[in-house]
Parts: C-alpha cells; sequence; structure tokens
C-alpha cells in the first residue's frame, strides 16, 4: 500500500495510543514513540508498530506514537486505521 | 448489559470485569462519522484478541442501509461476536436482510452458519407495531430491546420519570418475545444521579416481565442484579416445589402438594425459571439443594 498523504488515528485518552503515519523522505521505518511506560514496554510497542507496517508493504514511512497504556490489540487497530486513511482506502480484506 | 462506546480502548479492556451478562460494544450511536472505521478496527482486534470470559459478546452495527453496515457485519462475525445487535428495526426485512448478510460471511469464513446470534432493537412506533413480525423473523433472533430515545422522539414525545409514555411499547415487546421464545431487554436509563429512579424502573420492567435492562454505566449493574437475582426464599420455595415434583414422578404421581398446598403447571414452571435464574446468576448450585 502507498501512504498519499497524513494517516492520524486514536486519542490521548488512558488505555489509547495516537497514531501519525506518513510517507518518510528517507528509507526504511522511521518511529518516534512517546510513552509512559517506554522504559518496560518500548520495545513490543515499536515491534507491534513495525508488524503492523510491514503486514500492509509499508517500508518507508515516519511514524509518530503517543502511547497512553495501550494493550497489543490497541495498537494494532489504531496503527492499522491510520495506514488506511493514510492510503486513502477503505478496501480492507477481513480475516 | 452494558453498553461500551466501540471506539474507547480503556472501556473494552475493562468492560467485562463489573460482572455484567453481556457487554454491548457500539458501532452505531456513541461513534461519529469520522471515527467509524477506527471503532470497527478496534473492536474487532479487541474481539479477537482479548478474554472476556462467560460474558456474552454483542455488537451494535451500523444499519445495512448506512454505508457501514456491510464492513461492521463482516468484521464483527469473522471477529467471533456472539451477537449481532441490529439498531432501528421496523420490519421483519429488516431483520432478513442482516441474517442474510451474516450467513454470506459465516460461508465465507467457514463458520458453522447460524452461529452468530442476532437481537433486534425496536425504537420506532413501526417496529413496536411489528414487534412480534420481527421476534420471529429469524431463529437467529434471541431476544428483541426497547431503544426508548428514538421510540419516543418518533411518537412526538419524550421521556418521563414513571415511563407512562413507554408502556405499550414496553407491554408490545415482552408479548411479542414471549409469544416468539425469545428475551426482552429493557431500554436504558440516562441519569446516572438518580439511582432512586433507576431502581424503580428496574423492578417496574421485571414486574413486567422483562428478562434483563440496558445500562450505560458499571454503577447501575448491582441495582438490576438486586432486582433480578431471586431472594433466598424463592430459591428456597422453588427448590421445594421441584423436590416434590421429582418425588411425585418416582411415585408415579401426577398431583404435587407443598406446604400443603397443590402445585399447578404455572407455579412449576416459576418455579423452574427461578432455579435457572438463580444457578445463572451464580448464586444457586443445583447439587447444593435438590438432591
Amino acid at each position: 500500500m502507498n501512504l498519499l498523504k497524513k494517516g492520524i488515528a486514536g486519542t490521548l485518552e488512558s488505555g489509547d495510543i495516537l497514531i501519525d503515519i506518513e510517507q518518510s523522505e528517507s528509507p526504511g521505518i522511521h518511529i518516534d514513540l512517546s510513552s509512559k511506560v517506554k522504559n518496560q514496554y518500548g520495545n513490543q510497542i515499536l515491534e507491534v508498530i513495525r508488524e503492523t507496517l510491514q503486514e500492509y508493504g509499508i517500508q518507508d514511512a515516519a511514524v509518530r506514537a503517543v502511547d497512553q497504556g495501550s494493550l497489543d490489540c490497541t495498537i494494532r487497530a489504531r496503527v492499522t486505521t491510520a495506514i488506511f486513511r493514510g492510503c486513502g482506502s477503505s478496501d480492507y480484506q477481513w480475516k | 448489559m452494558l453498553f461500551v462506546p466501540g471506539n474507547n480502548p480503556g472501556m473494552l479492556r475493562d468492560a467485562h470485569i463489573y460482572g455484567s451478562d453481556a457487554v454491548m460494544f457500539d458501532l452505531e450511536d456513541s461513534v461519529a462519522l469520522r471515527e467509524k472505521d477506527a471503532a470497527r478496527f478496534l473492536v474487532y482486534n479487541a474481539l479477537k484478541t482479548l478474554d472476556y470470559g462467560k460474558t456474552e459478546k454483542v455488537v451494535r452495527v451500523n444499519p445495512l442501509s448506512s454505508p457501514f453496515g456491510k464492513d461492521d457485519i463482516e468484521a464483527m462475525v469473522r471477529a467471533g461476536a456472539d451477537v449481532i445487535r441490529l439498531p432501528k428495526s421496523e420490519t421483519p426485512d429488516d431483520i432478513i436482510e442482516t441474517e442474510f448478510a451474516i450467513a454470506t460471511v459465516e460461508k465465507k469464513a467457514g463458520i458453522p452458519v447460524g452461529t452468530t446470534k442476532m437481537m433486534a432493537a425496536i425504537e420506532s412506533a413501526l417496529g413496536v407495531v411489528n414487534a412480534y413480525q420481527i421476534a420471529t423473523a429469524s431463529d437467529r433472533l434471541i431476544g428483541i430491546a426497547l431503544g426508548a430515545e428514538d421510540y419516543t422522539a418518533s411518537m412526538k414525545t419524550s421521556r418521563s420519570t414513571d415511563g407512562l409514555e413507554l408502556f405499550l411499547a414496553r407491554a408490545q415487546i415482552i408479548v411479542a418475545a414471549r409469544a416468539a421464545g425469545i428475551d426482552a431487554i429493557d431500554t436504558v436509563f440516562s441519569d446516572l444521579n438518580d439511582m432512586e429512579n433507576f431502581e424503580k424502573e428496574v423492578r417496574l420492567i421485571k414486574q413486567l416481565g422483562f428478562d434483563g435492562k440496558s445500562i450505560i454505566n458499571p454503577r447501575q449493574i448491582p441495582v438490576v442484579h438486586q432486582v433480578f437475582n431471586p431472594t433466598e426464599k424463592e430459591i428456597e420455595k422453588a427448590v421445594r416445589i421441584l423436590s416434590a415434583m421429582k418425588e411425585a414422578e418416582k411415585n408415579g404421581s401426577a398431583v404435587i402438594n407443598v406446604d400443603g398446598k397443590m402445585v399447578d403447571k404455572p407455579v412449576l414452571l416459576r418455579a423452574q425459571r427461578i432455579i435457572r435464574l438463580a444457578e445463572a446468576s451464580g448464586i444457586y448450585f443445583e447439587e447444593e439443594g435438590l438432591e
């Protein structure tokens, strides 16, 4: 999938994660994560974001993530929403 | 049945810990138009990942006539929702169309056809008039529910604390549900600070014959349980009636006597219902009492 514009999803409420994604100018995935639990769960949050981007074939992206204690399933949902919004697509293949 | 806004991750995470019998994740009225996609992804991922234990998982989808209904149904059936709740059901066709959409997804996904149950919310004058036809439109239907805010708007009135304006709708819905052999669930009570009138309303709808109440906050759960759970005295009496029935069956007797009074069929059915309710509420276990 191709990011055509900035895709934003999520909120700053407790238990949520705000994801802001756009095509990056330099190759690769660049994630700027802020989270109160970064020391403990930072790597896991980054991993879920990377996995989700990979699932939709996103190779070059700049992601800003503001975590408020979100679960993995919330991170997946918000990243997916941001990707589809950024790609201007609603053609999700439900599994 | 605890209503949970579908686009709130914190509430989705904690929804089942308060002890309601069912949770209803809402993709409809509590979700803004521009957030419909986000809520769908969120509830889909939550249902696929989180363990809600024995709590029944209901999802209120957008109507099929909206741009969101078809995707809502596909996502929620695949994610394993126990029940799809249709908003604003007005005719049997609304039920039949939704059932077809659910069955199509089940076939595509390799889920046994009929796995996903349905519930219909009746929220208009036309829906109330058609309540029985709606309640009998599909074998998947496990219940019908009253949605009072939209209903009172369609009736050109508003809600009052005594609920006089809802009397006909409630009566019609409960009669339709009983005739169809499914559950009837009452509408929400929105004023969280008025627990006194909330309790009065719960007592009223229990007396009318409803099986449960929709709630919008965990604070309302204990009141519903307190009103609906059978009392110790009721359970004790029901146990005595059912024991007497067993004894009579053993002796080949057709007449049952409890405390010197003859027990006829309606009394027996009520006793069986009390025991089922007590077991479902976790306050009575058959092996402890009857044998």
